[in-house]
């Protein structure tokens, strides 16, 4: 079977020791890891490297959601997925944030998986998924090791995809993240957290830790919706996701939309001009199908994942339709696959 | 010694029949309880003192000649005891005898990405990974074939130098009867272009052996084999070492699928290390390993062409069909030749001409998946009988119902037919969906489709010639009552462990938990080929019968003597042997062993099983015959999205014509997990292959080895499976029990492409039915074009000569009128096939016995 390779493991007890561990260490010296299930496979397969692993499961008060009085939220970075699937606040306020994450891999994958662990979620790529022996029979790629980016060999970027389910939602609710560090911590609103650029995916520094993830009161009076397309009811990462909120002033009318693809880029990517076809118009089927048109040209699907991109890139429009129209609470017309529950 | 002249199995004559105890009831099934509490051993899960760690360093290049293997970093590291390389390796083996084309390890070639290179034995399983990883090979790549069509414009150079031509491995043309006369008849006539594409068996166990060097040079091989015979063979020839110094004990098998019916290389290496090092040697592969080991379903393109009258009688069929071999023989002679043999058995097809061929390509070999090489053109035949139904305006049922192959009658390629429950499986799925009220009726975006398919019970002949049984079983009764059963055959999952100790136990009345079972063990059990061709119950299963029935004879006999009762008054039930006609309580079963061991001497006795003789005797005949076949037919309901091409397999609905069920339990099991496979190739499993920018590399890689990105279903895609089990014994299966390992698969496939038409009005004449096929043709129809999405083309081959057979009704007597090649092989009848074993019993020649 596959083994892990050689590497020193640290568990520290507080965030402090953790962050001083990690200080000035490049990510091939020394990797953080929370439930594991991307790190692990990752060095099994030799397209991550560590000398070291630090563990934060022995740093207290990162798990647990809490709920402030102003209506606020804040989720510790490392609770498990499943915990949050099946917590029934979150659920009452944020149902789409629930569906979102009770539907990322699978049951047994989301006890072990953290909310923090899927936001850093590794690009994704078929080319580079993939064992030490098959890497080298292609020569490896450029995000591990290699030249070329097998994608798109002309291009001079890695087009892995970002396949979090957590990170379109989130950033679609407008929440933040906190980052913490040797030296002090800052905040991100969420969007932030990421670039459009397969290998350098997060703008966290290596020396950062996400601890924990703040949404704003106003996140429960959105309409939201999630929609994700993939092979299996469970287990696969989403090929295209769809996550959206819009707040309606007292008029129906669009105030503010946030609508975000997943799995079509490198990052959760903004569906720019979907958003702007939506706000300012009264969200009925005509505005849901005329902005859902124009997803398509926010969305970059590349021969990398499941399926075929040029069907992916048309379902783009098909499934941000399925969601806008969740929004505006209109029946729904897309075959739903037999969904697990979280 | 027992006389092997007792081909007399059938069930007893009307009235002399027994009744059942246990055969046909639900039982537990008998290793049941070890593997859900995980007391079953598994190859990975032997450990022995001293043993050490295999691991196999495999080609990273698609097609090669290796120019030099450098061991020395790997041999420095710590942990290191050896390296083995193709240097060590001189014999070649494979598991057909025509096509012994693979190596432990390669010999001055690779040819493709998972070839084995090397091994490294170390002291642990991380030492080895490490030192592989640190063996340097320097290469000389030659250019790559990555498809059919490839490998067809591409003579040289030669993947393999003994293929047919160029990188045609193996051409095959057979013509059954005056084809163009049944063409001219026909009122009908459709052709079509399908292809079914590869994808892999997915066992959930990987494979793993462990070699144990014994005692004055003898060897033990553990591993995880569907054919530990096979594999004692292909040991023996390779290590140069004579069989009796060689035991094979076949674990139980997670999973085999016929992806571990193969002699494969990290067993040899195993073996040839632990004698080398006088340790023992253990490797397990990792999942990517087994998709190098592959040998699954072929990808096949076809053309079928088939004349209807109005009624949807079939007058003749031409069917060619083009398979992608992958880089090695394996089972591919017979792949090639059952993507034809099996067309016949379904529905009288007077006259057949079947045309195939398989190449070489730079991939992981192909070879036998569920089913071995008769999906794929069954997919074609059954989606083309639901489009000659549309055609004649007839009910795609009612099309098949009117036309059922005749029971005990033989096909125009000569293959002898037993029962045939096909008619009343058609009506069970029929009436269980509501096909006839609702096909071709429900809302636009639902749909039903039907189909059906046939199997064998067992391979007619073994894989190497011989004439001895193909299985044996031997029985030893203990005066405590129990009951030892020994026997080569493999549990691979399909419940063939409980099928032999129900047969043992139903003839001697005793309970399931007073047999004990030694199976799959080269040394100790009697020879039985393996679990393969869906063989097991009806051959083992004979021979059981009969073995038990010797002892039995035995009992009876001491019994009645001892109690005074005529023989044929003794029942044996509930561990008892008693009178039927009397009020006593008899003997207890344990008390009957002692009154015969007292009379007989120690008791033991054999069964053993021999197929029947079929009536083809032309060259190729020996591929498609069977004691008899098993049929299914199946409805699937479909919803299908229009705009999206997204689907949902909502309800399945299988008959499946079983003889008789010795356990009930595990058929519908076995049902229900050929449906699962079936949608599995049909909705999206996939053997693709990745080839980068030829410009910048000579990489050919399977797209992606692993079971995430390798798209199998989960029990979430898994609709709902009505199961009904036909029940019209066969006198030549045990207690009339046929196959159900293999068949239910074969009518899934084209039912859901059937019942994708049924829902969107378009046909998909290829699988896995992907959703963006099923957009493209939905706009090829917008357009005004063919509402269709498939292959367009069947490409120019040259399949050979054509050998001429004329039918039955044609006058013929199963041979070839115009096969030049008559007399080239002594142990070969002149028309190409195996003598009988009555006419090579007679020529007094041991070598005309086996070959060797």
């Amino acid at each position: 079977m596959l083994r892990l390779p050689t590497f020193d493991y640290y568990r520290p007890t507080s965030l402090a020791e953790a962050a001083r561990l990690i200080a000035g260490q490049s990510p091939d010296q020394v990797r953080l890891v929370a439930g594991g299930t991307d790190l692990w496979p990752n060095l099994k397969r030799r397209h991550q490297k560590a000398e070291a692993v630090v563990s934060l499961a022995g740093v207290p008060d990162l798990r647990g959601v809490t709920c402030r009085p102003d209506g606020s939220l804040k989720i510790g970075a490392l609770t498990p997925l499943s915990e949050l699937a099946a917590h029934p606040e979150l659920g009452a306020r944020l149902p789409a944030l629930v569906v979102a994450l009770g539907s990322i891999s699978s049951p047994v994958l989301r006890n072990q998986g953290t909310l923090g662990g899927n936001l850093c979620l590794d690009t994704r790529c078929t080319y580079y998924n993939q064992s030490e022996e098959w890497r080298r029979a292609i020569s490896y790629c450029m995000k591990a090791e290699g030249e070329v980016c097998w994608v798109a060999p002309g291009s001079p970027r890695c087009w892995a995809v970002s396949s979090s389910d957590a990170a379109p939602m989130l950033s679609a609710l407008g929440a933040r993240v906190r980052l913490v560090c040797h030296e002090g911590e800052r905040w991100l609103p969420l969007p932030e957290l990421y670039q459009d650029d397969g290998m350098a995916y997060l703008t966290k520094r290596p020396d950062e830790i996400l601890t924990e993830i703040e949404l704003p009161a106003e996140a429960a009076s959105a309409r939201s919706a999630f929609w994700k397309l993939r092979r299996r009811g469970s287990i696969d990462f989403a090929v295209l996701s769809v996550a959206a909120s819009l707040w309606l002033d007292g008029e129906g009318r669009v105030e503010r939309a946030r609508v975000y693809l997943g799995a079509v880029a490198s990052f959760p990517a903004p569906a720019k001009a979907t958003m702007e076809a939506l706000e300012g118009r009264k969200l009925d089927e005509e505005t849901v199908k005329a902005a859902a048109e124009l997803a398509r040209r926010d969305a970059t699907p590349m021969d990398n994942t499941d399926f075929q991109p040029a069907w992916r890139g048309a379902m783009v429009a098909r499934y941000v339709e399925a969601a806008l129209r969740d929004c505006a609470g209109l029946p729904r017309q897309r075959l739903e696959p037999r969904l697990g529950q979280a | 010694m027992q006389p092997l002249e007792k081909p007399e199995h059938d069930a007893p004559a009307e009235g002399e029949e027994r009744p059942l105890n246990l055969i046909g009831k639900a039982f537990r099934r008998v290793d049941g309880r070890a593997k859900v509490t995980g007391q079953t051993r598994y190859a990975d899960d032997l450990s022995f003192p001293r043993m050490v760690h295999l691991k196999l360093l495999r080609s990273t290049v698609p097609h090669a000649e290796i120019l030099e293997i450098d061991a020395s970093a790997a041999l420095a590291l710590p942990g290191v005891l050896a390296v083995a390389t193709g240097e060590d390796f001189p014999v070649p083996f494979g598991i057909l005898p025509v096509s012994e084309d693979e190596h432990a390890l390669c010999r001055g070639k690779v040819r493709f990405v998972g070839d084995p290179v090397a091994a490294v034995a170390a002291l642990t399983e991380d030492q080895a990974a490490e030192a592989a990883l640190a063996v340097r090979v320097q290469y000389r790549p030659l250019s790559t074939i990555a498809s059919l069509e490839e490998a067809l414009a591409t003579p040289e150079p030669q993947i393999h130098d003994y293929a047919d031509s160029g990188n045609l491995h193996k051409q095959v043309s057979m013509c059954f009867g005056d084809v163009a006369a049944g063409f001219e008849e026909a009122e009908l006539v459709l052709e079509d272009t399908f292809f079914y594409s590869g994808n892999t068996h997915l066992p959930l166990e990987q494979h793993a052996s462990v070699a144990v060097p014994e005692d004055d040079d003898r060897l033990t091989l553990y591993s995880s084999t569907q054919t530990p015979h096979y594999l004692h063979r292909a040991l023996a020839k390779v290590l140069g070492l004579p069989g009796s110094r060689i035991r094979v004990v076949g674990t139980p098998n997670g999973g085999g699928f016929g992806g571990k019916s193969d002699p494969f290389q990290h067993e040899i290496v195993a073996a040839w290390l632990a004698l080398k090092l006088g340790r023992p040697v253990k490797i397990c592969l990792s999942r990517e390993e087994v998709f190098a080991c592959h040998r699954g379903r072929h990808p096949v393109l076809m053309q079928l062409r088939t004349g209807f009258r109005r009624d949807g009688g079939i007058t003749a069929q031409h069917l060619k069909t083009a398979l992608d071999g992958g880089a090695y023989g394996s089972y591919g002679v017979a792949s090639t030749y059952y993507t034809g043999a099996l067309q016949t058995v379904t529905y009288p097809l007077p006259r057949y001409w079947f045309e195939g061929a398989r190449v070489f390509t730079n991939k992981a070999p192909c070879g036998p998946k569920r089913g071995h090489g008769t999906p794929q053109p069954r997919f074609g035949f059954e989606v083309q009988l639901d489009k000659a139904a549309v055609a004649l305006g007839l009910n795609p049922a009612d099309l098949r119902l009117a036309n059922l192959a005749e029971p005990g009658s033989v096909t125009a390629n000569w293959l002898q037919l037993g029962t045939i429950g096909l008619g009343r499986c058609i009506e069970a799925v029929v009436a269980g969906s509501g096909y006839r009220e609702r096909w071709g009726k429900m809302p636009a975006g639902r749909g039903l489709g039907l189909a059906c398919g046939a199997y064998l019970c067992g391979a007619g002949l073994p894989i190497y010639w011989n004439h001895m049984p193909q299985s044996g079983v031997l029985v030893k009764l203990d005066r405590s009552g129990g009951v030892a059963v020994y026997c080569g055959q493999s549990e691979i999952g399909q419940g063939s462990d409980s099928v032999l100790a129900a047969i043992v136990a139903e003839v001697l009345g005793v309970g399931l938990g007073d047999i004990r079972l030694c199976v799959a063990d080269t040394d100790l059990t009697p020879v039985d080929l393996g679990s393969y061709s869906s063989r097991v119950t009806l051959m083992m299963g004979n021979a059981a019968r009969e073995a038990a029935e010797r002892a039995r004879e035995l009992l009876a006999q001491a019994v009645s003597a001892m109690l005074e009762v005529p023989l044929e008054r003794l029942a044996f039930a509930e561990g008892r042997v008693f009178d039927v006609a009397g009020s006593e309580p008899g003997l207890s079963f344990a008390e009957a062993v002692i009154a015969a061991e007292a009379r007989f001497g120690t008791l033991a006795t054999t069964g053993s099983y021999v197929p029947p003789r079929a009536p083809g005797k032309y060259r190729g005949a020996g591929v498609g015959p069977s004691p008899t076949y098993s049929y299914s037919a199946a409805v699937i309901e479909v919803e299908v999205d229009p705009a999206t091409g997204l689907y949902r397999v909502e309800q399945v609905w299988l008959a499946h014509d079983i003889g008789r069920a010795i356990n009930p339990a595990l058929v519908l099991g076995q049902v229900e997990g050929g449906v699962y496979m079936g949608l599995g190739e049909a909705m999206m499993e996939d053997s693709a292959y990745r080839r980068l920018p030829k410009r910048l590399s000579d990489a050919l890689v399977h797209k992606f080895p692993s079971l995430l990105e390798y798209k199998s279903p989960t029990f979430l895609d898994m609709p709902e499976v009505t199961t009904y089990l036909i029940e019209e014994p066969d006198p030549r299966g045990p207690f009339g029990a046929k196959e159900v390992g293999q068949g239910p698969l074969l009518p899934i496939p084209p039912a859901l492409a059937n019942a994708v038409f049924d829902a969107v009005g378009v046909r998909i004449d290829q699988v896995p039915i992907e959703p963006q096929m099923i957009v493209k043709a939905l706009e090829a129809r917008a357009a005004g074009k063919e509402a269709r999405f498939g292959p367009r083309a069947f490409p120019s081959i040259d399949f050979g000569e054509t050998l001429s057979v004329p039918t039955r009704e044609e006058g013929g007597d199963g041979r070839a009128i115009n096969d030049f090649s008559r007399g080239k092989s002594s142990r070969r009848a002149t028309s190409g096939t195996m003598k009988t074993r009555e006419e090579v019993l007679g020529e007094k020649k041991l070598e005309a016995l086996t070959t060797r």
